[in-house]
Formats: structure tokens, C-alpha cells, sequence
């Protein structure tokens, strides 16, 4: 029988593993230094503020990989050795394979800041980084958070709901707008203000400064701002983890080499998940997110089980939430507008939720959707960008795709009301309501 | 670059010792409070009176809700379950083994010994001839209790999901069948001289009422309305029941209007997450449930039998039936266990592992219903809120992760996984039959 090793208990290792159980029955081990169990690392978050333990976040009960007939080494993998098909454990148990998975993740971005190895300065990623933080934020009252993304927002938050104070550096003008059109990011910005973040826009990081203890004590800011605090979350985005596979003949760029199949230059290897770069790609050519990592699993074990499938990225989605406010993307919104593209913008006076529509300036067909504080359908919104659906096909029939609980209150009047006063001309109507109709119709309205 | 000022609505402080102080206060009014009734219990047998009836429940009450106020300053509306975790009381710390054995205990007393709770039954007199028109028994005080909960803990319910329309609606209809059909009306039934009646209940949860015995008192003795009550509960369990949990599913009757539901979603919101969500948990509550819905089917069908034959073919074997059904099933599952346990086992066991009615309407959800809880797309991060904050145990994160609709017997309808889910992949529907199992997309598509 076929040996298959898979280095990394992430999402993407796991996922792959469960798919091939599901069309083989070869031996399956999963390696991983980190934790003997799977857990989701998307909520690691809820632990440190105490919504769930670690038990709470394992996505299967223990007796789950024993019943599947898959093992669980909790082991650090100290080199690949691609000739012998093996990999080589620390303690120099030697574990042989004939196919063989690296899904090792990725870790924080350090940009060579004056201390950022000092103690009480860390980033947030592992399992162990929540230990860690367990340790650096005993007793502490004002933490430095730098770097503006998901997990920056994510840590801030952790620390908030400890009664820490978090001063929150962007590099930015606005949270995240690298990312996010102003419009969207500065609905965010203000949410995050009225948590009483102390979030401090186009400030860089200059210097982290110890105190006689030797630990963090303040930082200094690229306009010589010395800001105290007892802790330096460093949240600048992450990158590939491939220390183990650079000493292999595995070939790397920024992240381990793979083809649209996830294989390697070596035959039989394959990588998956935050650790692997598209050699074929002109862009997006790094896929760092839990979806991701899920579906490169699920293309890869079709492979691995000898029905060779390439792994088709799909219309893009994503999601995340941002303190109090939901936020769900779909196909493409840019940063900043591109040629030929039209944007369309609604805001709820409470300032807690919006829309954001591009689109085609000729044919007015979609080109991608942000959704902030209101849920709407995947499956319909993926639906109308792979139709190339109208801006104002979809304004007609948003109701449809509405996701929010039952009586909440609906806004697709109003976001069409407002589409026809920015677009004088457009008149258009919404065609149709959920509700009540659909406890009494054979189908779905 | 030049930062550029944002202003927010409104800002909220990391920290607010005021409003820390003012929690502070409250717990101690409430504490004051419970000193009182503690006092009232050892006291004099004629203590009664208007002001020992204020400094006891009235200080707890408002003690309770001076507590709860600060919420809407802390911190803008949103999911906070910060801290639950942490906090002994709601994570089985030695407080919660102390709250647990001290409702045990009330039901206890009030089911056995309720001699050692007379002193509080005369505290609620003036309460009971105001609304009854006579003095009060043991089951006004817990009646009494138990409303002041729902009312109470519903206030701190509807606070705390102050974001979500559907959990405030929701509150206030346990709120309101509490208050006004397993209370006000059983009362004002007895201040009019009527046999008391709760119609929010019916058989096989509130099982007398299709026995025998009940039945034929309340013809023979109420006239029309003796009638009315029997003919309502008979029209409920058997046409209502299968009706709207056809269109509902078991969700309008379990999380909308019983009575142990909403104690559960109210008081018990605090230990939801205590439920256990292991697959062994599953298979317990299948035998469990259905185990205590033959026996008090077979115990109502025996008594039947008994008395269609004068008792000449079973003797006493249907009373036996019925006594051994309500000693175990009425009194130390569904009192004792149910809610004594709130601390340590969470706030369904009863509905989960025992109520014969929930079996009944689970049944009905899961073959023939049009509820369901669509899951959304590939939008699931796995995170596991929904399965830690789901009472009835159920491991929603297992169906979400796979991109399929939770259908399940044992789904009250609470809404509090789509609620928690930071994701936004689930929605609790009524929707077609067709694609139940999974929404069949072509259908909406059709449409559009």
C-alpha cells in the first residue's frame, strides 16, 4: 500500500488528507509540530477572549482520525529528503513516503525593525504565538498593534476584550485601504475608532525600544512619536514558511514552486495552502486565505488519487469581520477604481452597512461586490458574476439574494432608490421580495 | 502624508470604571435582595406585608436590571461573549456548582418539603390575593419565580442581541406567553372561581391534561369552559403541532411560546454553551427522548383503558404507570435535572434528552417540515461558534464546514449559531420542500 505524508495539520494538509481517505485507502500521516489536532487557526482569536477553549475549536472530535485511519505525528520534520522519498524527523526517525504533501503555512513578516525580536514583541499566527501572548499580556494596560490588515483588527480586538489599550499604527490612510476602496475602508476606520481604539493613520514603525527589564517598553514612530507599551503585536501581513523545504531540492521562489496542479518540480511532491507561489501566474500568484488553502486540498487529493485535476481558483470570495461589522467580498473590487470600471456606493445612516458595486463602465456587467453589515448568498452572487449579470439586473433582484435573519430590516429599496438618484436616467424597481411567500410556495421566491 | 480625521458617531471607552461601579451596584441590590428573602425564609410565619415582599424580590429585581443597563455603554451592539470561558459561573467553576445545588434544592423543597418554604409562599400572599383573589400556595411562588426570571433575564437577552431583530422579537414572545398564559391567565382563572388552566401547555409536555381524570373533571364540573380547555389542548397536540410544524417548524412552539423554553432562553442563555456536542451526546438523546415519548404514551393509553373498563382489566397497573411517570419524568427530569442543572449541563437537558413533545414536533421537523438552516455557500471558516453556542448540542460547524443544511429533530430554532457566526453562513428558512436538504440553486436562478 501507498504511503502518503502530508507535513503541515493546517487546513490545507488536513483537507487533503480527509479527501484522500475518501478515494483511497492509503496509509495517510499527517505531521505537525504545532498541535497533535487539527483546530481552526481562523479562531484562535475566540479563545484568547474567552468565546471558546481549545476544545471548542478542534472542527472534529478526537476519535475522528483514528475511525478514518489517518495518523497523527506530532513531530518536527528537520529535512526532505526527495531522492530516498523520505522525510526525516528531529529526533531522527525516518518516515518514508511515496507521495508526499507540504502544507507548512506561512509565518509573520518582520521588516527589520530595530527590536523586533525583543521580548514582549510578537506576531500572531501558531498556536503558540496565543501561548505566547497568554505570557506578554499578564497584566499589561496599552498594547502597540502594527500593520493594518485582518489579523491586525483580529489582535487589536483580543486585547481590547482583555481591557488592554491598543494603539493601532497604519501605514495607511485608512485601515486597510490597500486592500479596500476609501469609501469601505474609511466605514471601517470609524467603526474601529468608536471602539475607543486609539488608531492612528499614515504612521510607520521606527523603533521598538526596550526598558532595564529588557523587554518592550515603547516604540517609536517615523515622526520620532514615542508611544509606551507593555506589548508589540507585529501584524504586517505574513509569508511563506519554507525554511524546511529550502534545504531540499523542492525548488522555491517566496514560497514553494507549483503548477496550477500544486506540483512540485520534484515528482511525487506536492505543496498546498499559504506555503505555495504559482510559477504559471502573472498575478495573485500567493493564495493566503482559509478558503484557499480548503480548496487547493480538495483539487490536490483528486490528483494524489491518480485522477490528475488542476486547481481552478473559481470567482473570488472572502470574508472577514471587522469588530461588529460583517464584511463578504465577491469577484474583484480594486483598491483604487480601474479604467473602464464604474463603482456604485450605498451607506446606511447608521454607518454599519453598505455596499460597494463594480462594474463595466460600457455593458454595466459585474465585475465584483463588497457587502459590509448585511449577509448576502454566495451561491447567487457567484451565480451573476460568472453570467456577467448588469449592475442593474442585480440591483432589481438583490433582494433574492438577501441572507440576513428573518426580520431584519431590509435595505434594497433604498440601495436602488439611491443607485437612481446617482444615475439619473436609471429607474429602476425591485422585482421581488423574500418573505412570507416562501413558506407557501413549492419553490423558492 | 497628512492623517485625516475621521469623526465617529460615537466613541466607546477600552475600559470605564464608572461604568464598572455601576454593575457593582447593582449585583449588591440584588444581593441585598436575595439577603432579604433568605431572612424572609427563617423568619416569623406572619411576616408578609407589602415591604418585606419590596426589599426581597423587589431589590433582586431591580438589583438584576441596574446590572444589565450598563451593556448598552460598553460597547456598540454586536456578539459579545467575551470572558464566558473565564468566568467561573458560566464555565463550571465552583460558583456554578453552588448555583446548581441551590435550585436543586429549591425543587427539592418545593416538590417534597414544602413546609420549609412557607415562609416565602405567605411573602407573595398580597401578590397572590391581588391576582387570584386568595392567599398563596407553593405553586404560585414558583409560578412567581419562575415569570420574574423570564422577565428579568429576557430584559438582559433582548440587551445583549439589541443588534438582532430576530432574537428581540423572539424574546419578547417567551416573554409575553410567560407572563400572560402561564400566569396572569391561570390567575385570573382562579380569581373567577374556574378551574386553573395553562393553555401554552398541552399533552404529551403538560400530560394530565389528556388524561383521564382531567378530562373528565373539567367537563363534568366547568361546562363550556371545562369543554373549551380540553377541546384547545386536544386541537393543539393534534392539529397544531403537525400544522405549523409543517410551515415552521418545532422552533414556533420550543424557542416562541413554551414555558421551559423560555426559561431556557432567557435564564439559561448564560450556560447555552455548556451543552455537550459529542456524537456519544446524539446517540444518548435519541434513545432518551423517544424512551420517555413511549412512556407517557403508553401510561395516558393504559389510564384510558383503565377507564373505559372501570379498572376491571389493568387495576392498579395504570396508576402505577402514572405516578412512576410523574415522580421521574415530572418532577426530577423535567424540575431537577432540567433546571437545577442549568449550571453544569446547560439549559435544554430536559428539551434535549426528555420532553416527549419535543420528540413529537422533532419528528414532524425532520421528515415533514419546510424549516431548515441553510448553510451559505463556502463561507464557513470552521471557527466552531455555532456549535459551542448551540443549547440542543448539535454540532452545527459539522454540516456548515460541508456546505450542507442543518436539519436536525432536536433544532429549537433559536438562531443563535447564525447569530454568533462571524461568517454569516447561516440563515434559519421556511422554504420549499424541494432542495430542503440543500438548496438547489437552479430554483432561485429559475426565478430570476
Amino acid at each position: 500500500m501507498q504511503n502518503l505524508v502530508i507535513i503541515g495539520n493546517g487546513i490545507s494538509g488536513v483537507t487533503t488528507a480527509r479527501h484522500v481517505r475518501k478515494l483511497s485507502n492509503m496509509n495517510i500521516a499527517i505531521i505537525s509540530a504545532e498541535t497533535e489536532y487539527f483546530f481552526s487557526r481562523t479562531a484562535l482569536m475566540y479563545v484568547y477572549m474567552g468565546h471558546m477553549r481549545f476544545k471548542e475549536i478542534k472542527p472534529y472530535e478526537d476519535w475522528f482520525w483514528s475511525k478514518n485511519n489517518i495518523n497523527l505525528v506530532k513531530a518536527t520534520v528537520n529535512s526532505i529528503d526527495t531522492d530516498n522519498k523520505s522525510v526525516i524527523l528531529d529526533d531522527g526517525t525516518k518516515i518514508s513516503y511515496d507521495k508526499l504533501v507540504v502544507a507548512t503555512g506561512s509565518q509573520t513578516n518582520k521588516f527589520g525593525w530595530p527590536g523586533q525580536d525583543l521580548p514582549g514583541v510578537q506576531g500572531l499566527y501558531s498556536w503558540q504565538d496565543l501561548e505566547l501572548l497568554e505570557e506578554n499580556s499578564k497584566n499589561i494596560s496599552h498594547a502597540v498593534i502594527v500593520g493594518g490588515g485582518l489579523i491586525g483588527i483580529e489582535f487589536a480586538e483580543m486585547l481590547h476584550s482583555r481591557n488592554i489599550h491598543v494603539t493601532f499604527l497604519v501605514r495607511e490612510e485608512f485601515y486597510w485601504d490597500n486592500i479596500l476602496p476609501k469609501e469601505d475602508a474609511k466605514l471601517i476606520s470609524r467603526h474601529i475608532l468608536e471602539h475607543g481604539f486609539d488608531l492612528q493613520f499614515g504612521v510607520q514603525l521606527k523603533e521598538i525600544v526596550a526598558g532595564d527589564n529588557g523587554r518592550v517598553k515603547a516604540v517609536k514612530t517615523d515622526r520620532d512619536e514615542i508611544i509606551e507599551c507593555q506589548l508589540v503585536g507585529l501584524t504586517p501581513g505574513v509569508h511563506p514558511n519554507i525554511d524546511l523545504v529550502k534545504k531540499s531540492k523542492i525548488e522555491t521562489g517566496r514560497g514553494i514552486l507549483v503548477n496550477d496542479f500544486l506540483e512540485t518540480n520534484i515528482p511525487d511532491v506536492y505543496a498546498a495552502g499559504d506555503c505555495v507561489e504559482f510559477k504559471e501566474r502573472e498575478q495573485f500568484r500567493f493564495e493566503q486565505l482559509w478558503y484557499t488553502g480548503r480548496m487547493h486540498g480538495e483539487a490536490l487529493a483528486q490528483t494524489i488519487c491518480g485522477k490528475r485535476t488542476k486547481y481552478e481558483r473559481g470567482v473570488w470570495f472572502n470574508s472577514a469581520k471587522f469588530l461588529d461589522i460583517e464584511y463578504q467580498t465577491y469577484g474583484f473590487v480594486a483598491a483604487a477604481p480601474r479604467d473602464g470600471e464604474t463603482s456604485f456606493w450605498w451607506e446606511h445612516k447608521s454607518g454599519k452597512k453598505a455596499v460597494k458595486f463594480v462594474y463595466k463602465s460600457d455593458d454595466h456587467s459585474i465585475i465584483g461586490m463588497n457587502t459590509y453589515g448585511m449577509r448576502y448568498r454566495h451561491k447567487l452572487f457567484e451565480k451573476w458574476i460568472i453570467e456577467k449579470r448588469t449592475v442593474e439586473f442585480i440591483l432589481e433582484h438583490l433582494a433574492q439574494a438577501n441572507f440576513d435573519p428573518e426580520f431584519f430590516e431590509k435595505h434594497e429599496d433604498e440601495i436602488i432608490e439611491e443607485f437612481n438618484k446617482q444615475n439619473p436616467g436609471a429607474n429602476l424597481k425591485l422585482k421581488s421580495k423574500r418573505g412570507l411567500r416562501n413558506i407557501f410556495s413549492k419553490e423558492l421566491v | 502624508m497628512t492623517p485625516i480625521q475621521i469623526e465617529p458617531f460615537k466613541i466607546y471607552k477600552t475600559h470605564n470604571p464608572k461604568l464598572e461601579l455601576i454593575k457593582k451596584i447593582g449585583l449588591g441590590i440584588f444581593f441585598v435582595g436575595l439577603f432579604f428573602l433568605l431572612v424572609s425564609l427563617t423568619g416569623q410565619k406572619d411576616v408578609g406585608g407589602g415591604l418585606l415582599l419590596f426589599l426581597s424580590f423587589g431589590l433582586s429585581i431591580i438589583g438584576a436590571l441596574i446590572y444589565c443597563i450598563p451593556a448598552f455603554k460598553e460597547s456598540p451592539a454586536g456578539i459579545k461573549n467575551n470572558r464566558i470561558f473565564f468566568n467561573g459561573f458560566t464555565s463550571k467553576g465552583i460558583i456554578a456548582f453552588i448555583a446548581g445545588i441551590i435550585i436543586t434544592s429549591f425543587y427539592v423543597f418545593l416538590y417534597w418539603y414544602p413546609g420549609l418554604l412557607v415562609n416565602w409562599i405567605r411573602l407573595v400572599d398580597p401578590l397572590s390575593y391581588t391576582l387570584r383573589g386568595v392567599k398563596a400556595d407553593r405553586w404560585f411562588l414558583y409560578g412567581t419565580f419562575y415569570t420574574l426570571a423570564v422577565l428579568v433575564m429576557g430584559t438582559k437577552m433582548i440587551i445583549k442581541y439589541r443588534h438582532n431583530t430576530y432574537q428581540i422579537v423572539r424574546t419578547l414572545s417567551v416573554m409575553f406567553f410567560q407572563l400572560g398564559f402561564a400566569y396572569l391567565i391561570p390567575a385570573l382563572l382562579i380569581m373567577f372561581n374556574k378551574p386553573e388552566h395553562y393553555f401554552s401547555y398541552f399533552w404529551p409536555l403538560k400530560y394530565q391534561y389528556l388524561f383521564p381524570h382531567d378530562v373528565t373533571t373539567l367537563t363534568a364540573n366547568s361546562g363550556a369552559l371545562g369543554y373549551f380547555m380540553v377541546m384547545w389542548g386536544a386541537a393543539m397536540t393534534f392539529i397544531a403541532v403537525p400544522v405549523l410544524s409543517y410551515f415552521f417548524g418545532k422552533r414556533w412552539y420550543c424557542s416562541w411560546v413554551c414555558g421551559c423554553g423560555g426559561l431556557a432562553e432567557t435564564a439559561g442563555d448564560p450556560f447555552r454553551h455548556l451543552s455537550d456536542k459529542s456524537l456519544k451526546a446524539w446517540k444518548i438523546e435519541r434513545i432518551s427522548i423517544h424512551s420517555v415519548l413511549v412512556f407517557i404514551v403508553v401510561t395516558t393509553a393504559l389510564l384510558w383503558v383503565n377507564s373505559a373498563t372501570d379498572g376491571k382489566v389493568l387495576g392498579g397497573l395504570s396508576q402505577s404507570f402514572s405516578s412512576a411517570y410523574g415522580f421521574l419524568i415530572g418532577a426530577i427530569f423535567s424540575g431537577i435535572v432540567g433546571v437545577g442543572f442549568y449550571p453544569i449541563m446547560g439549559s435544554r437537558v430536559w428539551c434535549r434528552f426528555g420532553c416527549p413533545l419535543a420528540a413529537i414536533l422533532g419528528l414532524f421537523q425532520r421528515f415533514k417540515s419546510k424549516f431548515r438552516i441553510t448553510t451559505n455557500g463556502g463561507q464557513c471558516i470552521s471557527c466552531g461558534n455555532c456549535s459551542t453556542y448551540c443549547e440542543m448540542g448539535i454540532d452545527v460547524r459539522a454540516y456548515a464546514q460541508r456546505k450542507q443544511n442543518i436539519i436536525r429533530s432536536s433544532c429549537v430554532g433559536c438562531g443563535i449559531c447564525a447569530a454568533v457566526c462571524p461568517r454569516g453562513v447561516l440563515r434559519l428558512e421556511n422554504g420549499p420542500e424541494k432542495g430542503r436538504y440543500n438548496i438547489v440553486l437552479d430554483d432561485i436562478l429559475s426565478k430570476s
